[in-house]
């Protein structure tokens, strides 16, 4: 029987478990003994003219080595050039000519730490002391916060660009679309700013000798990042090694390399001494990009039957201080837009803005959570106008599983599903009916502790750059043992072991004798990473195809041994050996094969690409009880339905699906990254923001359900993002429901205690 | 992040304490469990330039029955409080209270002298020593002085001890009505609260209603002349002065207070 | 000035600044890099260890105030490479982990509430582990690890 699809403990896990892990600020490799400290100084003003920096008293200070600013960045290729385009989807990003941004700030900041100089010390303790001393004189500058102010542009971040709307897309509402429905509900809602917090921040250490440059750097794409650091310092891609080592944890947030581990990166070479850079938290809530952050007004029509015609979605998209990858998440929630329903019109628009704030970029769903978000909150504000159970308005509009594929109106084409079983599955799992019937007494009773009821049903779409592809190689050594290369990149899913299953499974070599490597880029220069939940479906179908090759070779070498034909030669997947068909007395093992491969060895390489990405589906529930008189929730329970394909190791699926519901329940009640008028952030600590614990959730109760995947071998789909876009809008709506009968139809995430009461409150008042 | 530079003297008596604090003057602060102190530090937020660490000062962790009261070591950590079982017999809402301190890592290392000599006012343990009508007892260069727990806390983060005074004991009279309560509001288990009541008898004390915790004399003054729980809790913010942030407007903490001490009343009464 | 610590049965001694943070003296004095720092205000407990058999925050215990005492770090709890400790192996078994970061703290956590109480129920594990944040898991399997732990700790109890 094969290993696939069955319960496998982490290979990785008795290392990080009995001596930890090796994360940068964690290397003791001989290349970085001598290594000094970075310390950044940022900027405590989110706009601002920069006047006059003063580095000499901290070049006195004990420990300094070098201080260094943007005056220093002498030695750097020109920024290329103003690429011309302005205001058109798809555009490369970021975005260059006048939203360029500059490595150190330059004459001006345009949010709360971003980098103005770099004191590098001996010690760590040293470059904190002698970061105070650098006196930086600022100029303030009216700050820009907030969708609103954006778009009224009194002030402008970039006064060449002459607005503040960096990217605009999608065509004006259409007059008529909305015509034929008995009932029309619109709605702004928001979708609030978040940090991605992995436990491990941003780190890096680099070394410049003999002409090349070394980086190690906690990243999902070691890769990628040599090619930006190649771009941004004029360098031969052959002169940079890139190494990620263990990362401690990215969720979107560690894609490439960004802005600051740039200057680590370049101060190492600039001085010509190994330098390391591990943030602190305090850093790292103001200086790593930030997720979601969009304004969306929803507009929905349907019939009284339930039945919905029409729907417009218009996103106004934060993306900070500058248009990194925040210029292009709106794209992936237009092409969302829809969900999973069949809905015959369906319009979406965004625009994308720049504020005083910190940069947004990918977080775990990147775009897509806020499609999921906004379409839920639609269909449950029309089910609540309507007066029917958004379980059978759901039931109504979901595509239905003959429907397949289908092509969306927004662009996307969904490949397989049967959204209807996803939903019937979780509201059975949950037992609904009692959950309405309890509810319902519990209204009657008037109780102060009222039960919601959440759903959100989704589709998603994973690896949507498939054409991208993903790199393997896979060597068969002749001591019988195995390594792989690989261009995807773990930082906690669990690549090593999921390989390793992979190659046991089509050549019946054990796990333990599979070594996987990643993330160095002299042993693997092409490759792209992680990130869209892509690195089963294209890495590890790499790896497979890798492992199919190398039987193939070694089909021909065992034969050539066997004197036999190679058609019949075959290989007892069992026991790892090949065979003479029906003669196992004649079995060769995979170390002999290797063994006689001669020089080239027993090896093979594969560039894996897929003509088009996969859609996962599934459903939400969230049951809460909320606290009438504090507004105070509770997640009581949450049940799911995620449907990514087939399932290679169940272990880790649910362990993704795990993190990211409570991610997504931490959007829906608790965290928000606050910004005062002044642009001044106000949840810059983790004793302000509020990151979710053990104690705010409860277990999950995951359902089981494989629709294949027809596009790869393996059947799978991505697994990784499903839990923060179906949980969050299932525990927003949960609340929401729970106080539907007191008149509520809407609160804005997060849902805290002050927000709900109001909410509460609000509506007795109206009442 | 780290602090900026001091000096780090470690006593190993109160006498010596006092001598070192003494020499030390304005510069000096004393260091206990240090999980209110070097937090503050880590930020540059607070930057003493000698601490003086009581911590290993072992004779001031105890709980010993007095008698007519409690007597608690300043440097009882939270944890010893919150397991202790004379505590729990005697004075629950104390042994309560310091069990939803912080998390149980700062229990481990908190103790109820730092918390109450450092004096924030969503600070779980002051409220309930105003509720308690405890007395500190400290000493200083000017001798030993024993200080209502009402009178203690003049504002954020601001007592009556002088420099160079120390908080040796929390002396807390055995209770003569057997009903308590501790409410604790938070948005995430581990935060501050942002409105907290405790509850004894007919004493009530609200966390963070103000600079300083704050004694819902409205609220007694109801009881005492009759009203149930509810009708008393309807003056629970009356004389509070509750902030306007993040976690809560003022008006929001307000209509908290109402809620809070009316469902501690009704727990009170319940266990009484 | 001179701090001696007792660091997983081994005295480390060492010259330091009075302001060196415990967790710096374990991972630069004593090298068990294991041990890590994931925020500055005592949130996340990725830094937890034992300090005589308790577990603490170590960004937030000065190295002095940790002279001449014992502390335990997870490089410590395992008795060889092959046999890990219950709560390792439970960790393991239960898929506790993913990025591994908040892993040594987590694990010390647990093993502190366990001595402390053999036999926690989910609700009282929650609580233990309210300042001991992991962004990856959700906390679902560390719970059950958890409990598993304590479980297998009964069973080799008895």
């Amino acid at each position: 029987m094969s290993i696939l699809g069955t319960r496998v403990v982490r290979t990785e896990d008795p290392r990080l478990l009995t001596v930890g892990g090796s994360y940068v600020d964690d290397l003791r490799a001989p290349e970085l003994t001598d290594a000094a400290r970075v310390t950044f100084v940022r900027s405590p003003i989110a706009h601002a003219l920069i006047t006059g920096i003063d580095v000499s008293a901290a070049r006195e200070a004990a420990g300094v080595v070098a201080v260094l600013t943007a005056a220093d960045l002498d030695d750097l290729p020109p920024p290329p050039p103003d690429s011309g385009l302005t205001g058109t989807e798809g555009l490369p990003l970021p975005l260059g000519g006048p939203w360029a941004e500059p490595l150190f700030a330059v004459d001006r900041v345009r949010f709360v730490g971003e980098p103005v100089a770099i004191v590098i010390t001996d010690d760590r303790y040293q470059g904190e002391d002698a970061a105070e001393l650098v006196s930086v004189d600022y100029d303030p500058l009216p700050a820009v916060v907030g969708f609103d102010a954006a778009i009224a542009g009194e002030s402008l971040l970039f006064p060449a660009a002459a607005s503040n709307v960096a990217v605009t897309s999608g065509g004006p509402a259409d007059a008529a679309a909305f015509d034929g429905c008995d009932v029309v509900v619109q709605r702004t809602i928001v979708n609030q700013r978040l940090a991605p917090v992995p436990l491990e921040g941003r780190a890096v250490a680099a070394r410049w000798a003999d002409g090349r440059l070394t980086v190690w750097v906690s990243t999902q794409n070691a890769q990628i990042s040599r090619f930006i650091m190649a771009g941004a310092f004029g360098l031969d891609p052959d002169a940079i090694r890139v190494v990620a080592p263990d990362v401690g944890g990215g969720f979107g947030a560690k894609v490439g390399i960004d802005r600051d581990a740039l200057i680590v990166a370049w101060a190492a070479k600039h001085i010509g001494r190994a330098l390391r850079w591990a943030e602190t938290r305090s850093e790292n809530l103001v200086g790593m990009t930030h997720g979601r952050a969009q304004q969306h007004v929803i507009k929905i029509g349907g019939t009284r039957e339930g039945r919905i015609l029409a729907y417009r979605l218009d996103v106004v998209q934060d993306t900070g201080a500058y248009p990194r990858m925040g210029g292009f998440l709106p794209f992936l929630t237009n092409l969302m837009a829809l969900g999973p329903y069949d809905i015959g019109h369906v319009e979406a628009a965004y625009r994308v803005v720049v504020t005083n704030t910190t940069p947004i970029s990918a977080y775990r769903g990147a775009g897509r959570p806020e499609a999921t978000a906004a379409i839920e909150r639609a269909v449950d504000l029309f089910a609540a106008e309507i007066g029917m159970d958004p379980a059978q308005v759901r039931r109504i509009n979901l595509i239905p599983p003959d429907k397949f594929p289908y092509s969306s109106p927004c662009g996307a084409v969904y490949d397989t599903g049967d959204y209807v079983a996803a939903l019937d599955k979780v509201l059975a799992g949950a037992g609904y009916a009692e959950l309405r019937a309890e509810q319902a007494r519990r209204r009657e009773r008037g109780d102060v502790l009222q039960l919601g009821i959440g759903l959100a049903s989704y589709v998603e779409i994973t690896a949507a750059d498939a054409n991208g592809g993903e790199t393997a190689r896979l060597d068969v050594h002749p001591d019988g043992t195995v390594t792989v290369y690989t261009g995807s990149s773990a930082h906690g899913q669990g690549h090593h072991t999921a390989w390793a299953m992979l190659v046991e499974a089509e050549l019946g070599i054990e796990m333990a004798k599979v070594t996987v490597v990643h993330g160095d880029t002299d042993l693997i220069p092409m490759g792209v990473g992680t990130y869209a939940s892509r690195s089963l479906q294209l890495g590890g179908v790499a790896v497979q195809r890798a492992a199919v090759d190398v039987k193939e070779q070694a089909r021909q070498i065992a034969a050539d041994m066997l004197e036999a034909s190679e058609a019949d030669l075959e290989l007892d997947p069992e026991r790892g050996l090949w065979q003479v068909r029906g003669d196992p007395a004649t079995s060769k093992t995979w170390a002999e094969v290797a063994a006689h491969a001669g020089e080239a060895g027993l090896t093979a390489a594969v560039n894996y690409t897929e003509g088009q990405p996969t859609f996962p589906f599934g459903t939400h529930l969230a049951l809460t009880e909320v606290d009438t008189e504090t507004g105070k929730v509770r997640l009581l329970r949450h049940v799911t339905v995620d449907d990514a394909g087939t399932v290679l190791n169940p272990v880790l699926a649910e362990g993704q699906r795990h993190g990211g519901i409570a991610q997504g329940v931490a959007q829906a009640l608790l965290e928000e990254m606050v910004y005062d008028t002044e642009g001044n952030p106000i949840t810059g600590t983790l004793v302000d923001y509020a990151f979710i614990t053990a104690a705010e959730l409860p277990s999950f109760e995951l359902l089981a359900s494989e629709t294949p995947a027809t596009i790869n071998p393996l059947g799978a789909k991505g697994i990784g993002e499903a839990g923060t876009i179906g949980a969050t809008p299932a525990t927003q709506n949960s609340v929401i429901d729970a106080v539907s009968h007191l008149g509520v139809r809407h609160i804005d995430m997060p849902a805290t205690p002050p927000r709900v009461w109001a909410a509460i409150s609000e509506a007795r008042e109206s009442r | 992040m780290i602090p900026a530079q001091f000096s780090y003297q470690r006593a190993s008596s109160v006498d010596e304490a006092l001598e070192l604090a003494a020499s030390g003057g304005e510069d000096a602060k004393f260091l206990a469990g240090g999980h209110s102190l070097l937090p503050l530090m880590k930020m540059r937020l607070a930057v003493p330039e000698i601490l003086i660490d009581i911590g290993r000062l072992s004779d001031l962790s105890y709980v010993r029955d007095d008698g007519s009261h409690i007597a608690v070591g300043a440097l009882t950590s939270h944890d010893d409080v919150a397991r202790c079982t004379l505590l729990a017999d005697e004075l629950p809402l104390l042994a309560h209270a310091a069990a939803q301190v912080g998390d149980p890592q700062v229990r481990h290392r908190g103790t109820i002298g730092g918390s109450l000599a450092h004096a924030d006012p969503a600070a779980d343990l002051p409220a309930v020593a105003v509720a308690l009508d405890a007395t500190l007892v400290t000493r200083g260069p000017s001798g030993s002085r024993e200080i209502a727990a009402g009178d203690f806390f003049l504002g954020l983060f601001e007592t009556v001890l002088e420099p160079g005074e120390l908080l040796t004991e929390i002396r807390i009279p055995k209770p003569e009505a057997s009903g308590w309560s501790f409410q604790k509001f938070t948005k995430r288990a581990i935060d501050w609260a942002i409105v907290g009541v405790a509850v004894q008898g007919g004493s009530v004390a609200l966390v963070n209603m103000g600079q300083t915790p704050v004694r819902a004399s409205a609220v007694e003054r109801a009881l005492a002349s009759g009203a149930g729980p509810r009708e008393a809790a309807a003056h629970a913010a009356e004389g509070a002065d509750p902030s306007d942030d993040l976690n809560g407007s003022r008006a929001y903490r307000e209509h908290l207070a109402r809620v809070l001490v009316a469902r501690a009343l009704e727990e009170s009464l319940s266990r009484s | 000035m001179k701090v001696t610590v007792t660091v997983n049965g081994s005295e480390v001694a060492a010259e330091v600044a009075d302001r060196t943070l415990l967790v710096h003296f374990l991972r630069d004095v004593a090298g068990l890099t294991a041990t890590n720092v994931g925020c500055d205000t005592s949130s996340c407990g990725a830094c937890t260890v034992l300090l005589d058999g308790r577990s603490v925050k170590s960004c937030t215990v000065l190295a002095a105030q940790a002279d001449g005492r014992d502390v335990v770090t997870v490089e410590g709890l395992a008795s060889g490479p092959d046999e890990m400790h219950p709560v390792q192996r439970a960790f393991r078994a239960e898929h506790g982990l993913q990025c591994g970061f908040c892993t040594p703290g987590m694990v010390m956590a647990t093993v502190s509430l366990l001595a402390e109480n053999p036999s926690p129920t989910e609700d009282e594990v929650r609580s233990a582990l309210e300042g001991n944040l992991c962004r990856c898991t959700g906390y679902h399997n560390i719970v059950r690890a958890v409990l598993a732990a304590a479980g297998d700790g009964k069973t080799a109890a008895q």
